[in-house]
């Protein structure tokens, strides 16, 4: 059995590890810092920490004054605040000016601690990707989480981190290293090729070893980056196989079965199938029943990759 | 003017009943919130139990009051005092956060009987109010509109932006609550303590007035204030009218009042038994 470590921990921990290295970071709190974690930078650093009160408008504006005067702010609220709530102000004040401001997304897909539909965020992806000058990243487990904050901190301009609740499988040695832009592959094979990302990337690699147990060989690349996109890696997964099914905890319009179907449509086309939320918001429920109705788990995704097999074989 | 003695005592008693039921539905949920449910049952008690205009059994009456909770984290209150007014069984309170429920972590006007207004991103659930309120002016209805909002959520811009629009229009058949409770969710330092954090809003009252509102002011929990508060703000005429109720979050569990690691923690068996002793010795004796 793989670890489970909670992303958020992993975030806090990592801010604070920050605050030593990075004079110039500082931690905005949407009145969140219990819930996101941001309170170890709160208790630990309280210099580098300041909460911005139950005003995310004004907080992503702070933080785009504070970047355009050499601070490195990363704001922590939940994805849906993140992604929605302070929309024009990220946009006229953060990526048009191309400002060095993070944001970090917390609570982001489905599995939300049973808050209900207007917590769950299953369109930061296609909101924040369509931003220009934005950098989107959603890391697969804490390994990748820790790696991208580090990453993200040192890139100049704006960029968007997703991350999720719960604790979630460690799929990656401690010698990972991330890098904007590459996928990158986990498990070799012939028949298909799946992409995933977030902490959905873990599910897929479960679905493998379904599939394989019904001779079925998927190759599965994680894809960390959904903006830039990299254009040359997911067509070269693609035409390993010939055929590709996209995964993730996130609507099907938008998301990475979007930016997949972008670059195969023009570079590469081959027959894909988009898995994910079908285009609907969520509710209230614990995780494995969430997942169960929603579609999400290993066993749906193994459904979809053969769903995709009977059509094109 | 205290209210009479008998309703008095009747309203308390429910309090203490809504109380229980948020406690129990979160223990069992494993999660949802505590403090600022505990600390608006007397608004929503006396809300449901002598103010509004509604009809349990026809939830979508047209002419029916309206009554939003903006601060919409704190349903779980909302829906115990829902079930006890007749709204839905008592039982389905405790499938709070259960899959396909109709009590939802946040209020869903597409799934509960009784919800005015989805609501849960704060300050989000200020502006369908003043909506309702204009739309009941522009088609002649009588029914008169309530937003409770949290002290914490008026942190929103988005509640001045309605502050403002509201005075302008003079909105009298519009009823602002604040749950002035001091209190958020991980809120400020309290004297430079990191470990004490609290909602440092001040002059509430006074903003409001500053944006052409009437203010009343009362203590959120005593029923003899309350009561007499609501009336006073649906006789204003020609602006708007903000009740600063002050509360206490957590309210009527000791170990959970004031403390802002209540806003959203699950109480353990123990806890909760404790907490039930303490609001069953709350419980008002009868006259005579
Ligand atoms: C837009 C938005 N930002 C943040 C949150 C997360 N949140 C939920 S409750 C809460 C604190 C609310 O405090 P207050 O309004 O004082 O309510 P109460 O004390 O009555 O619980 C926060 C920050 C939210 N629900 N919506
Ligand atoms: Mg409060």
């Amino acid at each position: 059995m793989a670890k489970l470590i909670e992303m958020r921990a992993t975030w806090g921990e990592t801010m604070l590890e920050l605050t030593k290295t990075h004079p110039n970071v500082m931690v905005l709190d949407g009145d969140l810092g219990n819930s996101t974690m941001a309170q170890i930078v709160a208790y630990n650093a309280p210099d580098f920490y300041m909460n911005m009160g139950i005003a995310e408008q004004n907080m992503m504006g702070v933080a785009a004054g504070m970047a355009s005067v050499g601070l490195i702010p990363w704001l922590s609220s939940f994805a849906c605040f993140l992604a929605n709530r302070d929309l024009d102000q990220l946009r006229v004040t953060v990526t048009q000016p191309k400002l060095n401001v993070k944001l970090a997304g917390h609570y982001s897909g489905i599995l939300t601690g049973k808050t209900g539909k207007t917590h769950i965020d299953v369109e930061d992806i296609a909101i924040l990707r369509a931003l220009p000058h934005m950098t989107v990243v959603a890391p697969a487990d804490s390994v990748e989480c820790r790696q991208a904050i580090l990453v993200l901190t040192d890139m100049p301009g704006p960029a968007y981190l997703r991350i999720t609740r719960d604790a979630t499988p460690v799929i990656f040695g401690e010698d990972y290293r991330f890098a904007i832009g590459p996928v990158v592959p986990i498990r070799e094979g012939k028949d298909l090729t799946i992409f995933g990302t977030g902490v959905q990337t873990t599910r897929a690699l479960e679905a493998c070893d379904l599939l394989a147990s019904e001779g079925i060989s998927a190759h599965l690349v994680h894809v960390p980056t959904l903006k830039p996109i990299d254009v040359n890696g997911i067509v070269a997964a693609a035409r390993k196989t010939g055929r590709v099914l996209t995964t993730e905890d996130h609507n099907i319009i938008g998301g990475l079965g979007g930016a997949v179907a972008e670059v195969l449509g023009q570079h590469h086309p081959v027959p894909m199938k988009i898995h994910g939320l079908q285009d609907c918001y969520g509710e209230s429920g614990p995780n494995d029943a969430m997942l169960e109705k929603y579609g999400l788990t290993p066993k749906h995704i193994a459904a979809a990759a053969k769903d995709l097999l009977s059509r094109t074989r | 003017m205290p209210i009479d003695p008998v309703m008095k005592r009747d309203l308390q008693a429910k309090a203490v009943q809504v109380r229980k039921l948020i406690l129990q539905a979160v223990h069992t949920a494993g999660a949802g919130h505590v403090g600022g449910p505990l600390s608006m049952v007397e608004i929503a008690v006396a809300m449901y139990f002598k103010i509004l205009r509604i009809d349990p059994k026809n939830s979508q009456w047209p002419d029916r009051d309206r009554y939003v909770l903006s601060k919409g984290h704190s349903c779980i209150a909302l829906y115990a005092t829902l079930a006890l007014r007749g709204f839905f069984p008592v039982e389905e309170v405790f499938t709070y956060d259960a899959m396909n429920s109709r009590m939802q972590g946040h209020p869903d006007m597409t799934k509960t009987p009784g919800i005015d207004m989805s609501s849960g991103s704060l300050g989000t659930g200020a502006s369908p109010p003043l909506g309702m309120a204009l739309a009941a002016k522009r088609l002649g209805k009588d029914f008169h509109t309530w937003v409770h909002l949290g002290d914490g959520e008026i942190q929103e811009g988005q509640v001045w932006e309605m502050a403002f629009v509201a005075s302008q229009y003079q909105v009298d058949n519009l009823t602002a609550i604040v749950d002035y409770n001091r209190v958020q969710q991980f809120g400020f330092p309290k004297d430079g303590n990191v470990r004490r954090r609290v909602n440092p809003l001040v002059q509430v009252p006074e903003k409001w007035r500053a944006f052409g509102w009437h203010v009343i002011e009362c203590d959120g929990h005593d029923f003899d204030a309350l009561i007499p508060a609501c009336e006073e703000a649906k006789t204003i005429k020609g602006r708007p009218a903000c009740i600063v109720a002050h509360t206490v979050k957590g309210k009527g569990v000791s170990f959970m009042e004031g403390d802002y690691n209540w806003h959203a923690k699950v109480p353990s068996p123990e806890e909760l038994a404790k907490a039930l002793v303490e609001l069953d010795a709350a419980l008002p004796v009868a006259a005579g």
